[in-house]
């Protein structure tokens, strides 16, 4: 069906690469009993921890751990420097571009994009044109789904602007390696990711309104019940800010406090995660709940700062990324580092027969899809779940891009019957303020079921330590 | 800090303190249940000693809309494990764990996972592993939990606002369940008055005095036989005993000193003229006024303080 997957550990001939040998050997050595057991606690540190995700749909208050795998993903130095120079290099590109955008539109000006699908896009914000953000940058943090295919090459699958969430995950997935397998770090020749807390901070710091001698900074999130909610709060309390609500925060005068028990304090910069739509019923949807009524007008006059900013969302959408490439080139005047994966934009008629005539060699997404939910991967489809996209996507191709399947890396993984390949990706965390950085490492997520291309958790996928080696 | 922060833990530490006092309040109540008893008048079942809790709690109305009779099994069953009944240790500890969950930035992570696993145990408890295990077995690890969860909030939490509201909530809680516990005398009629300073009195004081750890201090302090007299000085007035009015007052108190500014002067005021009431109290005087209706008047008094503390912190006006 589909060409052999590229192994992270394992050579197409069987042999260990390099940099999994010290791996593979205490591996070797490790009872496997000591090693059960240790699945069992990490799954209930996990759970006393509370690294839950509440999941959509199902009972409420349903409340789950995300699987954690015992192998490590291994990146050898060499691969992350490219990986590093790649997503630097790509992330800057994306905000210079959503500057542009929303200011002079050069890019479009010089026709290397159609303007129709930046300025007709529904994530364009029109109240953001000719507002100037602090740094002119948009994407504070970044996290970009980066796959490997192929013999090895990487691949990047999605740029995720908006609210892209995980990191805690990575940041806990280490902790429980070391904590369970202290003599695993002893050789010293990973590299630490534990700093990305303060990363962050200085991050959101760097970007306060001008003036701001010590901004204060809170971490906005829709509350207890939100499926990322474990995650706000670890963030807000690593950085040691406040974890706010809407309703706990309030506007007077184009200014933003919170409703202290010692009266109004002063916020100045908010690392938000709510959505866009929700940030404030004047401004956006007036249902909101969850909003501040007033934020945006703060924000327009300067006086707060939103991490990530309003109006990010057309950058990271499947309609725009084919032209990624293109930006860094543009914006950069660099050949693009990292791959984008060839993509079919099927409002174009000649893409559109190409993929109706080829449904089930292809992967078949939804252009404002996400967490892996509208979407059709052909090779593993049944013929009735083609024949429904298809209707779907005849009735509004612009809806839909399509994509290679593409034979997703493999990583070893414990499952029930003992040591198995499962596919897996990658999400660095991408962080820009004064300058652009990242921790080296990132959240690796694998697909449980046994040949399954989603990792998604809510749909059945785990995750994984990922270490990047030392030079 | 937030407010709504404040609102949170204070009502975390209310209810911890809740299950752990509703525990108490079984414990003395099942000990009780197990010295010979005989109703004079059958009529009288209110007087039974499980109708007590329900009595002292105020939640003998809700119970007997939900369970024709009274019996060990159906109050142990409402108090315990009634999901229902927003006071049962099951709910107390519900929500304790979700208010932690909802500011658990504003808390250590091992004050969270220790909460968090003491929730993920209770969980694990229905009315057959309980009666199984002892019901006093059952108690004691209620007890043990909050205790836990105390030693590590204080070996583990910064001295800052956060930790006054959790002692404050701790305290405003204490003070009321004490003051209920010790009633439960009242309510508890003997056989007859013959019995009064009889056999039957005495193990109930043992016993009343035991729920509240204050059986050994009790030996302690006075190394002489128990009198009502003597136990409501050790639970009202005496403040080196660390579940005694007086106690609690002092720890009130001293939080809201830290506490207050200009804007919440009376409830400053209100603090200090209850914390005054105890510390210049005589027993004689509570021996007068009658223990029933000095504790009813100390009830109505922490109840006004805890309201003025959310009026002034936990939900503000602004």
């Amino acid at each position: 069906m589909s060409p052999p997957s590229y192994d992270e550990m394992r050579m197409a001939e069987g042999g260990l690469r390099a940099h999994y040998r010290a791996f593979a050997d205490w591996l070797e050595r490790t009872p496997p009993d000591r090693i059960a057991q240790k699945r069992g606690e990490a799954e209930r540190a996990f759970h006393r921890v509370g690294i839950t995700f509440a999941v959509y749909g199902e009972e409420s208050g349903t409340e789950r751990t995300i699987p954690f795998d015992l192998v490590p993903r291994i990146i050898p130095a060499a691969e992350w420097r490219v990986l590093e120079a790649g997503l630097k290099q790509r992330v800057t590109a994306l905000n210079r571009f959503l500057h542009d955008i929303y200011h002079g539109q050069e890019i479009i000006a010089a026709q290397r994009i159609p303007a129709d699908r930046v300025l007709g896009n529904a994530q364009y914000r029109r109240e953001m044109v000719g507002m100037d953000v602090p740094g002119g940058i948009y994407a504070h943090i970044a996290g970009v789904d980066v796959v490997r295919a192929g013999q090895g090459e990487y691949y990047v699958l999605e740029d995720n602007l908006r609210v892209p969430s995980g990191v805690s995950y990575m940041l806990e997935n280490r902790r429980m390696m070391m904590r369970l397998f202290p003599e695993l770090f002893a050789t010293r020749s990973i590299r630490p990711v534990q700093h990305y807390p303060d990363l962050l901070l200085e991050t959101l710091h760097a970007v306060a309104p001008a003036g701001s001698e010590r901004p204060t900074v809170a971490v906005l999130t829709p509350g207890a019940y939100n499926s990322a909610y474990f995650e706000h709060a670890f963030l807000a309390q690593q950085m040691g800010v406040e974890l706010v609500e809407g309703q706990d925060l309030f506007v007077h005068n184009e200014t933003v406090y919170m409703r202290t028990t010692r009266g109004p304090q002063r916020v100045h910069v908010i690392y938000r995660r709510v959505d866009d739509d929700f940030l404030d019923p004047i401004a956006f949807r007036r249902d909101s709940t969850l909003g501040v009524p007033g934020l945006f007008g703060a924000y327009r006059a300067g006086r707060v700062t939103l991490c990530n900013a309003i109006g990010t969302g057309v950058a990271d959408d499947k309609s725009i990324y084919p032209f990624v490439p293109e930006m860094v080139r543009f914006y950069l005047g660099e050949e693009p580092i990292l791959n984008n994966v060839p993509t079919w934009m099927l409002y174009k008629p000649e893409d559109r027969d190409h993929v109706l005539a080829h449904l089930h060699e292809l992967v078949v997404k939804e252009v404002h899809g996400a967490g892996g939910y509208g979407m059709l991967i052909g090779p593993a489809a049944t013929a009735a779940e083609r024949d429904a996209f298809r209707a779907r996507i005849l009735a509004s191709p612009e809806k839909y891009i399509a994509q290679p399947t593409l034979a997703l890396s493999t990583c070893p993984t414990f499952v029930a019957s003992g040591i198995a390949p499962r596919h897996i990706d990658l999400r660095p965390y991408v962080l820009s303020g004064r300058d652009v950085r990242l921790v080296p490492g990132g959240l690796t997520r694998v697909a449980l079921r046994e040949g399954s291309l989603v990792v998604n958790s809510s749909q059945g996928g785990g995750t994984k330590d990922t270490w990047v080696l030392a030079e | 800090m937030l407010c709504r922060t404040a609102n949170e833990l204070f009502w975390m530490a209310r209810h911890i303190e809740r299950a752990e006092n509703t525990a108490r309040l079984l414990d003395v109540t099942y000990r009780t249940s197990l010295l010979p008893y005989q109703p004079r008048e059958p009529g009288l079942h209110w007087a039974e000693p499980w109708s007590v809790p329900l009595i002292t709690s105020g939640l003998a109305t809700t119970y007997y809309q939900r369970y024709p009779k009274l019996t060990a099994e159906t109050v142990l069953r409402f108090l315990i494990l009634d999901s229902s009944n927003t006071s049962s240790i099951y709910s107390c500890l519900q929500k304790a764990r979700e208010s932690a969950r909802s500011v658990r930035g504003a808390i250590t992570s091992e004050m969270y996972e220790d909460l968090n696993s003491a929730w993920l145990d209770m969980r694990g408890y229905d009315y057959a592993r309980i009666e199984a295990g002892g019901i006093s077995d059952f108690l004691d690890w209620v007890k043990m939990r909050s205790h836990l969860f105390r030693g590590v909030t204080f070996g583990t939490m910064l001295r800052d606002e956060a930790y006054h509201f959790i002692r404050l909530g701790t305290h405003i809680e204490r003070g009321d369940n004490t003051a209920r516990i010790l009633d439960t005398k009242y309510h508890i009629l003997l056989p007859s008055v013959t019995d009064v300073g009889g056999a039957v009195d005495y193990y109930q004081w043992v016993s009343l005095l035991q729920s509240v750890s204050g059986f050994e201090s009790y030996r302690k302090i006075y190394s002489d036989t128990i009198t009502p007299r003597r136990v409501a000085e050790l639970l009202i007035l005496r403040d080196d005993m660390p579940r005694s009015l007086h106690s609690c007052m002092n720890l009130i108190h001293e939080t809201l000193e830290r506490l207050c500014d200009d804007n919440s002067r009376e409830l400053e005021r209100l603090a200090g003229e209850l914390h005054a009431r105890l510390h210049y109290g005589r027993t004689e005087d509570i021996m007068r006024t009658g223990l029933h209706e000095y504790l009813m008047d100390f009830l109505e008094r922490i109840s006004m303080l805890g309201d003025e503390v959310n009026r002034v912190f936990l939900v503000p006006t602004y």
